[in-house]
């Protein structure tokens, strides 16, 4: 097991690879403390769903692991590398450069709630732009990539669509297989599927479950609790900045052990 | 000398509108050569000064906002009275006629052509800014997540987008300029304005002549208001934004229609 991980691969106490190790991010707006010291592992091929009321921080925990918000405090590991920062030749923590910063990122999957597809490209412009200016990929090789990765999505038909003319769950799809062609190692969802009418949402979870069931490590936001009972293997519930309690979801929805937790499922159920 | 009224001269007036002489040709040529590489040079300074002003530092910044503060806050006219004849007389700079490519430029001509360009790079540079706040930060965020530099995701997904929202104000600007590159006359350029005049004083059809000008210049205008349209519906095919349909005549119509209705609205 150990032997196929990469150099540089970080372990937990059970062997198993690390994909993400986030410990004690702290991250404030002004005086407003959004994350208070939140802390979580995710091991290679694990499903990690982020769950708690609005404001309680999970969208700002997601954006501090691939950097779009520089937390205050604490460590992010990512695949074996430190996120945001480099360690100097005297071991020191310094700022890494952008372009180190950029390297890091092609590494993560962000999936976004609006999409935020390029409205001036095709969906399959959209999915080889990355493959191309990013790991200079072929124009060919990058075409052949953006094609697989579309098809994956149920998206074959669609290929020369620009978002304009693409219905949310399309949008959605296409902003998907647009990650999974840098090849991640870790897929993040901020609500998926929260700007989408009801009638789409299951062809975006079908494509996510997709992905569980192929092995991507993932943590996804979502208030999707059916969904979440199916593809998670664990559930982290969030609650003024903290993580008020985390497990299997059988566990936390079922037998909820915090106030808080049951206080939210009583609301959302 | 007492200059006796002339009644308006209709052959001269045609003539001089279908059948121009070769310099006033010579000058609208001028008019429009300066008008279009002075724009161009505008908006790749102006680019530059956009791009600087949205930088972290704080110089860049500083230095960026003071070149459109000064650029934007004198006239035209005095700035180019300062790099044609301020410089010359300085000792500081003098344009002396110049051959590029076959082609020779005046001094006057350079003088114009640096002056409008940095002038109108001060507005182009507040009208890149704007539309470069114009496109959703989420656009900057999904270019960044695919692993792309600020620098990458600028040039790839950021400052294509901004086209859209720049080329109408642009359009509007490179109007404008077009009409006031007459005020180079001041430094002698030989444009359209400055021929004009020569005919005018050695022909006395001041107004013939003068409404010939005009419809040249309406021309022009008219010319790129089309270009201008065909620009914009290309950059919105190119978003799969189905056009519209509405010919410039329908758009018309429709505003006539719109203050007719609204004047019946009023007088029931």
């Amino acid at each position: 097991m150990t032997s196929s991980n990469p150099p540089g691969t970080r372990l937990n106490g059970d062997g198993a690879a690390l994909i993400l190790e986030a410990t004690e991010i702290r991250k404030s707006f002004g005086s407003q403390e959004v994350l208070k010291s939140v802390s979580l592992d995710v091991t290679r091929g694990e499903v990690v769903v982020l769950m708690g009321p609005s404001g309680s921080g999970k969208t700002t925990f997601l954006r501090c692991i691939n950097h779009f918000e520089k937390p205050n405090s604490g460590v992010v590991w990512v695949n074996g590398h430190l996120i945001g920062s480099k360690l100097d030749r005297g071991g020191r923590r310094v700022d890494a450069s952008a372009r180190e910063i950029a390297r890091q990122r092609a590494e993560i999957g962000f999936v976004f709630q609006h999409f935020n597809l390029f409205p001036n490209r095709t969906a399959l412009e959209n999915v080889m732009l990355g493959p191309i200016e990013v790991q200079k990929m072929s124009k060919d090789k990058a075409r052949t990539l953006a094609v697989d990765q579309l098809t994956k999505v149920g998206l074959s038909n669609k290929m020369d669509a620009y978002p304009a003319q693409l219905s949310g769950g399309q949008k959605q799809r296409v902003a998907i297989a647009r990650s999974l062609a840098m090849s991640p190692a870790l897929m993040l969802f901020d609500e998926p599927t929260s700007a989408l009418d009801p009638e789409v949402i299951g062809e975006v979870l079908t494509v996510i479950r997709d992905l569980a069931n192929d092995g991507m490590t993932m943590i996804i936001v979502s208030h999707e609790i059916g969904f979440a009972r199916e593809v998670a293997d664990r559930v982290a519930m969030f609650d003024d900045g903290q993580i008020v309690e985390i497990g299997v979801p059988q566990q936390v929805f079922d037998n909820p052990t915090q106030a808080r937790t049951k206080a939210f499922l009583s609301k959302v159920l | 000398m007492l200059i006796s009224a002339l009644p308006f001269n209709t052959s001269f007036f045609w003539h001089e509108l279908l059948r121009p002489s070769s310099g006033f040709l010579g000058g609208l040529g001028r008019t429009v050569y300066i008008s279009v590489l002075s724009q161009a040079l505008a908006v790749i300074i102006g680019l530059v000064v956009a791009l600087a002003r949205r930088s972290t530092l704080r110089i860049l910044r500083g230095v960026a906002g003071f070149y459109v503060w000064v650029l934007r806050g004198t006239p035209l006219l005095v700035q180019l009275v300062i790099v044609y004849d301020g410089l010359a007389a300085t000792n500081i700079y003098r344009f002396q006629d110049m051959t590029l490519l076959g082609v020779t430029l005046i001094g006057s001509v350079q003088a114009a052509i640096v002056t409008l360009a940095l002038n109108e790079s001060a507005y182009m540079s507040e009208i890149i800014r704007a539309g470069l706040a114009a496109v959703d930060v989420g656009q900057n965020e999904a270019a960044l997540s695919i692993g792309m530099t600020p620098a990458q995701s600028m040039r790839h997904v950021v400052v294509p987008q901004a086209m859209r929202f720049v080329i109408p104000p642009l359009g509007n600007d490179f109007n404008a300029m077009m009409k006031n590159t007459s005020v180079l006359s001041v430094i002698g350029v030989p444009e359209m304005f400055l021929i004009t005049q020569e005919i005018s004083s050695s022909t006395f059809h001041t107004f013939e002549i003068f409404l010939d000008a005009a419809l040249y210049y309406l021309a022009l205008t008219t010319i790129w208001t089309f270009i201008q349209a065909w620009l914009e519906a290309k950059i919105d095919r190119s978003w799969g934004i189905v056009p519209t349909h509405r010919s410039m005549l329908a758009a018309l119509r429709e505003h006539f229609q719109d203050s007719r209705t609204l004047g019946l609205s009023r007088r029931a």
